[in-house]
């Protein structure tokens, strides 16, 4: 007999509701608080250099949000978004893949962008919108993008990127590339029709790419029990049928283990697969958000407990692969390093006039480059006005 | 009379209207019990309840179709997008759904209780998605109305006529004015007629058009064309769709002159709608082309915003242009 429904049936002759939380996704630990492993955990297949890479590079992105926050108090940059308690999920996952595997993220995972090699000068020449900013200071800070390390620029608005992600694997599949896209998103994006239609395009066509949800457990001030009734999002990649895996995101070997594992099932069989990293957004959402609004400070001290940072150095003290003063010292010369940079992105000047008009099409059409030279006329009539461009408009 | 900011005329008007009407609902992206990003709906789920006031899950295309369907059973839903430049997943059920329920159905449906609350507009460094005006996308949506306030008493009294009203309302809010704009409130119910454009300011040389965190522009400019010794008559649109072309048309055949200021890029922005109609009904009354002052026909910028605005001394230049045609 044909299936014409594609879907199972298993004939019953009682009324009886399959129940809503039937499914129960079993979420992955292999790292404990103290540095040593869960009795019986999978034994993670890391090497030295990897392992210190993904220890500086948690280091790099918790220093940096705590002085670019403070530089956001200070009026000295408008905005600003820290990974704060979630630094293992992006880095043990940008561990886990090829250097070539596509990033489309949200907007939390500068981890996964330092560990690519995105630069200390980068970082700060986008937050400061300068001329050296590779998105020539369009957007707001932490909007990152990078074509050389695979690092698709960042959009604000939520779960856009997710059926961009399953095209752009469809598509590095077509073109016989061994390479998967990873696709970065919180729990509350997940509430957008745009992940729905994601999920279900890269099942039905088969695309390697590699769901990874953050569930911070807040969407601003949305805690994830006012977002979503089911269990966790993992849950829902069944329901597309495609494989998925809920690890502790706090524990980044259980997170590099998962996005291997997950890496080489996508690539074997081009089949989707969803990571859900179970986190919390120790911080505020952003720099415009007061979360006291919303949470206690109880709250918060629970989890800043569970610091997916010190757990990682207690195992690599563990493994002889790291001298806490040597690391204390190197944590010491990091905050300098920043604030230096921050001092010379600062002083840089803002993007040319020429880049208002520019990259809206290939080539400024005629009606644009007719408002740009009225607008250089203007400008010439009112330098003092336009301080940023009056004076180098030639 | 009360002193109130632009938000606490909204949550004020929210307030009265959820007190004298039970099927008043408030919802929204942390429009709960956090009161929204903004606090525009800051204490309502205390009042009147998780099931009147409540956070939704983060989907506006969703948000945009309950709405829908609360409206279609006959309640009065005023739902909350966090902000103008995330209207875009709802598009499809307000532009096909919204605003077409009524008509489709030969009016045994209709989803005339809805207003879309949405904070838009520029001037607080937000880039190309914390920035944008789409007024002109919804104004070319027949069976939608599109309402945009100047100040907090505009926003009380165009905000309760907006939920009154029979139609689907879209309300733009500037959010660059929430805190700034402050001004005497009434604090029992009125409401402002929408459709109705007002005179803000007479003059004789020129008329001078806008809408919302616009009109604080304008005042700037006409300040300095009055040193020059030019007499403008100010205009406040208030309401995109439908919007007041009799007031407008009487201003221009008095004066003669017309500049549109708006935020949003020139090409398809609403000025070029309102200068083809004025063009038409003041044809012989013009002495000199209607100028538009508009953003740039690109994304809106961060960098470089100050140049990209359509910003006081833009305004005062067609002011002066137009004057001496």
């Amino acid at each position: 007999m044909t299936n014409p429904n594609n879907a199972t049936i298993t004939t019953v002759h009682t009324a009886a509701f399959t129940a809503g939380d039937a499914l129960k996704i079993p979420t992955l630990r292999i790292l404990q608080d103290d540095g040593s492993l869960h009795e019986g955990a999978d034994k993670p297949n890391l090497d030295k250099d990897t392992a210190l890479k993904m220890y500086d590079t948690m280091v790099f992105t918790r220093v940096l949000d705590e002085r670019m926050l403070a530089a956001q108090r200070q009026g000295r940059i408008s905005f600003y978004m820290q990974c704060l308690g979630e630094e293992a999920t992006t880095v043990g996952s940008a561990a886990a893949l090829d250097e070539q595997d596509m990033i489309m993220a949200q907007y939390r995972e500068q981890g996964a962008l330092r560990y690519r090699g995105f630069t200390l000068e980068q970082f700060m020449n986008q937050l400061f919108s300068n001329e050296k900013d590779l998105g020539k200071g369009r957007q707001m800070p932490v909007h990152y993008g990078s074509k050389d390390i695979y690092y698709m620029t960042i959009s604000s608005p939520l779960g856009t990127q997710i059926p961009q992600a399953s095209g752009y694997a469809y598509a590095q599949k077509l073109r016989g590339l061994n390479n998967t896209t990873i696709c970065y998103f919180g729990e509350g994006a997940a509430s957008e029709g745009d992940f729905h239609a994601g999920l279900n395009m890269a099942a039905v066509h088969k695309a390697p790419v590699l769901f990874f949800c953050r569930n911070n457990g807040y969407a601003i001030s949305t805690p994830a029990n006012e977002q979503f009734v089911g269990d966790g999002i993992a849950c829902r990649a069944v329901g597309y049928g495609m494989k998925a895996i809920r690890v502790d995101g706090a524990d980044i070997l259980a997170v590099y283990q998962a996005t291997k594992m997950a890496r080489d099932h996508a690539l074997k069989h081009n089949e989707p697969v969803l990571i859900e990293a179970m986190a919390y957004r120790l911080g505020a959402h952003s720099s415009s958000d007061d979360p006291s609004g919303y949470r206690s400070k109880e709250e918060e001290e629970l989890w800043r407990k569970t610091d997916p940072i010190s757990r990682f150095r207690l195992w690599l003290v563990k493994q002889g692969w790291l001298d806490e003063e040597a690391d204390k010292t190197k944590t010491d010369k990091l905050r300098t390093e920043i604030l230096d940079a921050l001092k010379v992105a600062e002083k840089v000047a803002k993007p040319g006039i020429e880049h208002l008009i520019s990259d809206v099409y290939q080539q400024p059409i005629p009606a644009l480059q007719q408002q740009l030279d009225e607008l250089k006329q203007h400008i010439r009539k009112y330098p003092d006005a336009y301080p940023v461009t009056s004076g180098r408009m030639d | 009379m009360a002193k109130m900011n632009m938000l606490q005329a909204i949550n004020n008007a929210l307030d009265i209207a959820m007190a004298k009407d039970d099927s008043v609902v408030c919802f929204g992206e942390d429009v709960g019990h956090f009161g929204g990003v903004f606090r525009a709906t800051s204490k309502l789920q205390e009042k009147y309840g998780k099931a009147r006031c409540f956070n939704t899950p983060l989907t506006e295309q969703g948000i945009a179709g309950f709405a829908n369907g609360m409206a279609a059973q006959g309640m009065k839903p005023v739902a909350e997008i966090q902000f103008a430049d995330y209207i875009f997943p709802a598009f499809d059920q307000i532009v096909n759904e919204t605003a077409k329920f009524r008509y489709r159905s030969g009016n045994e449906f209709n989803v005339g209780g809805i207003v879309f609350r949405s904070p838009y507009g520029g001037g607080i460094a937000g880039g190309h998605y914390h920035s944008q005006s789409p007024e002109a996308y919804f104004a070319h949506t027949p069976g939608l109305k599109v309402v945009i306030p100047r100040d907090p008493y505009q926003a009380k009294g165009l905000l309760l006529a907006s939920i009154a009203s029979p139609d689907p309302v879209i309300f733009f809010e500037p959010k660059k004015l929430y805190r700034a704009s402050t001004g005497e409130v009434p604090e029992d119910y009125y409401e402002i007629e929408l459709g109705k454009a007002e005179v803000v300011q007479q003059g004789n040389d020129i008329t001078v058009l806008a809408w919302g965190a616009q009109m604080e522009i304008v005042d700037k400019a006409v300040a300095m064309a009055k040193e020059q010794g030019v007499s403008c008559e100010v205009i406040d649109l208030r309401s995109i769709l439908p919007w007041d072309a009799d007031t407008v048309a009487a201003s221009v055949q008095k004066t003669g002159r017309l500049v549109i200021n708006h935020e949003a890029p020139l090409t398809g922005g609403f000025a070029g709608e309102i200068a083809a109609t004025i063009q038409k009904m003041c044809f012989l009354h013009l002495e000199s082309p209607i100028e538009r002052v508009c953003g740039l026909d690109t994304p809106y910028p961060l960098a470089l915003e100050k140049e990209y605005v359509a910003d006081h001394l833009k305004t005062y230049e067609a002011i002066m242009r137009s004057v001496n045609f």
